[in-house]
């Protein structure tokens, strides 16, 4: 059957978009993603450190023409520097996708959702496919699917805190009243999670800790496609109601007397 | 000479890369400083004084004093 994700126009084969931080060298970078089968990759826009500029590059390790690279605004902490970094990435020349964040909150990093409005405004006139992560609230991704983003991206849990979806029924609302992919990123902790994430119908999964962070991060990240793709079929094949009774599986005639 | 002083055979001249002051050769364009700091141009986007140089711009784009440069690219990231 066939079934593609599709973003801003673009079809894709995997639903499962990645982060590039966190691994202990670009070598398992490249490998984790490569097992985990994404199409999309994340990256952060920083300083080149000019005293020792380092002579390998992550895009060495990862390339544009293979993978579409979605560059974002981590560390972020209003419109202003979100929208200058979303800039700089797009002169790079991979693109006009970002993944807009402006943190508001250091301990929590959940996003500062007026600051992420105001954003998402003026990159959306510039141009740029704009993916916004926001808290799981319906009337936000209400807000910025109606500024024309290309798709909205509510955390599951905390950046990196691996509590899988705190809130089904939020996620369940937005999803119903979306025009655009509904994709949940952040606070995944295994693939249970990116499983049911699918399982309830989003359009994908975006995550990072979850794969770098864990003790066999190739294993995990097969373990996430594996996950993602097991979620999709359960949500296509469409599962049987929750009963609070039993229904026998094997034919209640011809029982021996 | 106004904040700038006589050094060896080169006029040097101070300028801001990345947070960072930094003393440079006079008159020296973008896409030389990069070469100098051994940086790649296709790997970085260049910003000067708060204004994107486009990497066609690095070699006709002239550094002076005070200038304020911002020298990113991209590394892993969630």
């Amino acid at each position: 059957m066939e079934d593609h994700f599709e973003l801003a126009g673009v079809k894709y084969r995997s639903r499962l978009i990645v982060g590039t931080g966190k691994y202990k060298d670009f070598a398992e970078t490249k490998k984790a993603i490569e097992v985990s089968g994404a199409d999309i990759v994340t990256v952060a826009v920083r300083r080149v450190n000019i005293t020792d500029p380092n002579k390998e590059n992550l895009l060495d390790y990862l390339d544009p023409k293979k993978y579409t690279i979605l560059p974002n605004t981590a560390g972020c902490y209003n419109a202003d520097d979100a929208v200058r970094t979303c800039r700089l990435a797009r002169e790079a020349g991979v693109g006009k996708l970002v993944k807009l964040e402006v943190i508001g909150d250091d301990k929590t990093l959940f996003p500062d959702i007026p600051a992420t409005l105001e954003a998402a405004k003026i990159l959306v006139q510039e141009g740029f496919v704009v993916l916004p992560y926001i808290t799981d609230d319906p009337v936000t991704a209400k807000k910025l699917q109606d500024i024309g983003c290309a798709a909205v991206m509510p955390l599951a849990a905390p950046i990196g805190s691996g509590l899988g979806i705190r809130n089904p029924y939020n996620i369940r609302i937005i999803l119903e009243q979306a025009t655009v992919p509904v994709i949940v990123d952040a606070g995944v902790g295994t693939a249970s999670d990116a499983a049911m994430a699918m399982e309830m119908g989003c359009d994908g999964v975006l995550m990072n800790t979850a794969i770098a962070g864990a003790k066999d991060p190739i294993l995990m990240a097969e373990a996430m496609r594996l996950g993602i793709e097991a979620g999709r079929k359960a949500f296509l094949a469409g599962r049987i109601p929750r009963k609070l009774y039993a229904t026998a599986s094997s034919p209640l005639e011809g029982i021996l007397g | 000479m106004d904040g700038r002083r006589e050094y060896g055979f080169f006029v040097q001249m101070k300028i801001r890369i990345n947070g960072e002051e930094k003393e440079i050769k006079e008159g020296l364009s973008l896409a030389a400083l990069l070469d100098e700091f051994q940086i790649r141009p296709g790997r970085v986007v260049v910003e000067l004084n708060r204004n994107i140089i486009t990497r066609a711009a690095h070699g006709s784009t002239a550094l002076k004093e005070g200038d304020a440069l911002e020298i990113v690219h991209f590394v892993g990231g969630g």
